[in-house]
């Protein structure tokens, strides 16, 4: 593989790849992981590519069909070129068409964004990594395609990119190789957001070619419109599970705990990622015990898409997005509840706090909480008494972007593990200048092919190496149990398995889960060891 | 003639630049995007964060501190905080050139100051009344130390520009021209004023002309040169990036900052309301076409076409 650094050109080469990943290429990670060698991302055999392109850097999260006949691929160039053109304008993208403008028309290219992306430096400062190199390519062909003089100029203003179906192909992966974390937007002095650009770019090919991960779109969103959730939880499943979740509290804890869903004109209708109800089901567990304590009168729904907060339309489409979270509104509607508390998803909070507050309009429009400041109440003014002691062990924080960067919420969570863990960790940097856990803008969620192991050493690289520097060497060295709390479904996905991949659980001690496993486990009203020490 | 270039450069620069805030201002209301730290959260910016922090925030007024967001700005503006943290390098070129534009602005509104006062029968010199001598002194100063700083600035933006590998990759043509534009200008500028007009009594007289449409006294080679090098600059400027400060107002107040809640009967509830009648044209299979966003957005479950 040459070293030639690759230039915005070679986008539209007809070469077998753009980039390789070399295992030699990335940074080292700190103690006790500096000689880890990470094996190298494995190649996938033609024969289960079946015709997909994977021209970009050899790894596949996206399904880009290689055109067979050059009719196809002058159409996939075409259909391309009338979405950037739907892009541009105010009645297919009003939702948007502002800050995208603002960020293609302004950016001075002082790469300054370059230096705050983790992907980027991680990678070994990969050029196509480089959050300049997709919002470039794209800019450069708008100015050349669709100004009246780009053609003419396009030498001098350096809008040469030529748009074949090699460059669609390659910037449609291009824009599943960020999170969307927006760590570059806040270090940009101008305040342009590679972030929304990408965004906007997967946008395109969702809305415009049908091109868009599984994950996100086929078993996501659509899935979840149609069945009640992405995880294929249906409503009679779900009674299953609230049996069992009930079970569970009593066997943990001796509490004989029913779970309420769709209770009418509740003070609150909390809104949980349906991947908890699978994957981590103490932590509902965790918000029915502390509802229940604290006397709130709560509900849960078990309508279809009411019990899952979960809204991949925030990382890829605007017409799902806009479909789920008015699904969510709906039902907050139709139980005519006082307010809407989303639980401990980073994503879920943007979509129905956030961004919804422009969609959830006139007679949907209900009052929406985050749970850190509904917990923050109850810890703060003790209307659910904790000891501290109960969680004396090192604790470290991880901040979902979404949560923090994305919508300011950064002390409630802080006052509250302060408050219940005497050994809390800050990690560096935190709050809203955190690093994404790697996992985000639905990575975390994609499991096929090679992708994961893109994600646990490129995307999750940063995380990884801040988490182990929260602790001090005598706390790594003693193999003390250590909590990273990751308040944020997506996040903890990630988290679980970079923790899993670097065997971090065997060779450091290193836990992981959300926030109110922590408050529950520190409950003097409820039996002791909530929190179970099994990596799981 | 010149003069007719320089009417020519200063109507095609109001006209770029109002175009650009016409293209800006016009856009439709959008669906939030913001980015924390917000400066005018007021007790929360320092560490980023917002009212959504609050237990039932809908229920308690605002806390709002706009002198901190003005503050902000003005760091900005004036000391390019952002640069300064993010990115040092660029910031030793980039902040003397932003001074040194600002102070070469200053200079040509006391050019104009001089020339009305100059109109009105006082005198701008050095041995001038009290306004005359500020004037014209003031003028000395903001001239020669914002030609000097941009220079400095727009060559050290150069250097770092062609130097910088990683860098050159992203740069065009028209990125190095643009500085080098700069740098003669002010080359030609410097020359014409050390040698013809040291206290800048030329100049000024050509803008009362430009300011009474009255003919052009004869005026020296070298600075018709420079007078034809400025107004092109000035009708350069605003066509390309390098109008970005028009940009950044949005940047930060429509989008980076944008946090206002949408309340029940608002202004923005209205006019998305009227936003969400506009017919939408995607073409992907989950999408029916030429129908208003608000029919197509309430479509879930069988009704929508997948592949």
């Amino acid at each position: 593989m040459s070293k030639r650094p690759t230039k915005l050109k070679d986008i539209s080469k007809n070469t077998e790849r753009l980039h390789t990943i070399l295992s030699g290429d990335l940074p080292p990670l700190p103690y006790p992981y500096e000689d880890w060698e990470d094996k190298p991302i494995s190649e996938i055999p033609e024969s289960k590519r079946k015709g997909k392109d994977i021209s970009l850097d050899g790894v596949m999260n996206l399904s880009v069909p290689i055109p067979k006949t050059e009719g196809e691929k002058a159409e996939m160039v075409a259909k391309f070129l009338s979405g950037l053109r739907k892009l541009l304008t105010q009645e297919n993208n009003w939702t948007f068409l502002e800050p995208f403008l603002l960020s293609l028309d302004n950016c001075v290219k002082c790469n300054t964004c370059s230096e705050a992306c983790p992907i980027f430096e991680m990678s070994g400062r990969a050029e196509i990594y480089r959050p300049l190199f997709r919002s470039d390519i794209l800019r450069r062909i708008i100015k050349k395609y669709l100004s009246p003089t780009g053609k003419l100029t396009a030498k001098f203003t350096g809008a040469d990119i030529d748009l074949n179906w090699e460059t669609v192909a390659r910037l449609a992966q291009l824009s599943y190789r960020c999170t969307l974390c927006r760590r570059c937007a806040q270090a940009c002095p101008m305040g342009v957001d590679n972030g929304l650009i990408t965004r906007e770019i997967r946008k395109l090919f969702s809305q415009e070619l049908g091109i868009a991960p599984a994950e996100l779109h086929k078993e996501g969103t659509v899935k979840q419109l149609s069945t009640g959730s992405s995880t294929g939880i249906s409503p009679v499943a779900l009674m299953d599970l609230f049996e069992f979740m009930e079970e569970d509290i009593t066997d943990r804890t001796g509490m004989n705990i029913k779970i309420p869903f769709d209770k009418p004109n509740a003070d609150i209708l909390l809104l949980h990622n349906a991947g908890e109800f699978l994957s981590w089901p103490e932590n509902i567990e965790a918000f029915a015990i502390i509802f229940e304590m604290a006397g709130i009168n709560w509900t849960l729904s078990s309508e279809l898409v009411g019990y899952d907060s979960v809204n991949y339309g925030l990382f890829y489409d605007d017409i799902q997005l806009a479909r789920v979270t008015l699904k969510h509104a709906e039902i907050a509607k139709k139980l005519g509840v006082k307010k809407v508390v989303i639980g401990e998803c980073g994503h879920a909070h943007k979509a129905i706090m956030a961004i919804g507050d422009r969609i959830w309009l006139d007679g949907v429009n209900i009052p929406r909480e985050s749970c850190f400041a509904t917990l923050e109440d109850l810890i703060l003014n003790e209307r659910i008494m904790i000891d501290p002691e109960r969680n004396n062990f090192p604790v470290t924080l991880h901040d979902p972007c979404n949560i923090t960067r994305s919508m300011g919420i950064i002390q409630p969570q802080r006052n509250i593990i302060k408050k219940i863990c005497p050994q809390f960790r800050e990690m560096t940097p935190h709050g809203v200048n955190n690093y994404c856990c790697g996992g985000g803008s639905g990575f975390a969620i994609m499991q096929s092919n090679n992708f994961p192991d893109w994600r646990y050493q490129v995307s999750g690289r940063k995380k990884f190496a801040q988490l182990l520097n929260a602790f001090t060497k005598e706390e790594i060295d003693s193999k003390t149990n250590k909590y990273v709390c990751a308040p944020c479904s997506n996040c903890k996905g990630q988290i679980r398995d970079l923790l899993t991949y670097y065997d971090a659980w065997d060779k450091v001690r290193l836990l992981y889960g959300g926030l109110v496993e922590l408050i529950v486990n520190g409950m003097t009203d409820v039996r002791e060891g909530f929190l179970e020490w099994e990596f799981h | 003639m010149i003069i007719f270039l320089t009417y020519f450069s200063l109507l095609i620069a109001f006209v770029a630049i109002v175009a650009k805030v016409f293209k800006y201002i016009t856009t439709p209301e959008h669906l939030r995007w913001e980015l924390y730290p917000v400066p005018h959260e007021k007790g929360r910016s320092k560490y980023g964060g917002s009212y959504f922090e609050e237990l039932d925030w809908w229920s308690k007024p605002r806390r709002t501190d706009m002198f901190n967001e003005l503050k902000e700005m003005a760091e900005e503006i004036f000391l390019l905080k952002g640069v300064y943290r993010n990115n040092k390098r660029v910031w030793k070129s980039s902040f003397p050139f932003h001074i040194g534009m600002y102070l070469s602005i200053g200079w040509l509104v006391l050019l104009l100051i001089g020339a009305v006062l100059e109109g009105n029968g006082i005198a701008v010199s050095s041995s001038a009344g009290v306004i005359g001598r500020v004037i014209y002194f003031a003028t000395l100063i903001f001239g020669y130390s914002g030609l000097i700083l941009t220079g400095i600035g727009a060559f050290g933006l150069f250097l770092w520009r062609i130097s910088n590998s990683e860098q050159r990759i992203y740069n065009a043509p028209a990125d190095y021209i643009n500085l080098i534009l700069f740098d003669i200008v002010i080359l030609i500028s410097l020359i014409s004023h050390f040698t013809v007009d040291s206290g800048f009594s030329i100049i000024r007289g050509y803008v009362h002309s430009l300011l009474t449409f009255s003919t052009v006294k004869s005026i020296p080679g070298i600075m018709e040169l420079e007078i034809v090098l400025i107004s092109l600059l000035i009708m350069y400027i605003p066509l390309g990036r390098m109008s970005h400060f028009v940009a950044k107002y949005f940047l930060y107040h429509s989008v980076r900052w944008n946090d206002e809640p949408n309340e029940r009967g608002s202004k923005i509830e209205k006019s998305l309301m009227k936003l969400l009648q506009s017919k939408v044209g995607w073409s992907a299979p989950h999408i029916q076409t030429e129908k208003p966003w608000i029919e197509l957005v309430k479509e879930t479950g069988d009704e929508q076409k997948t592949d």
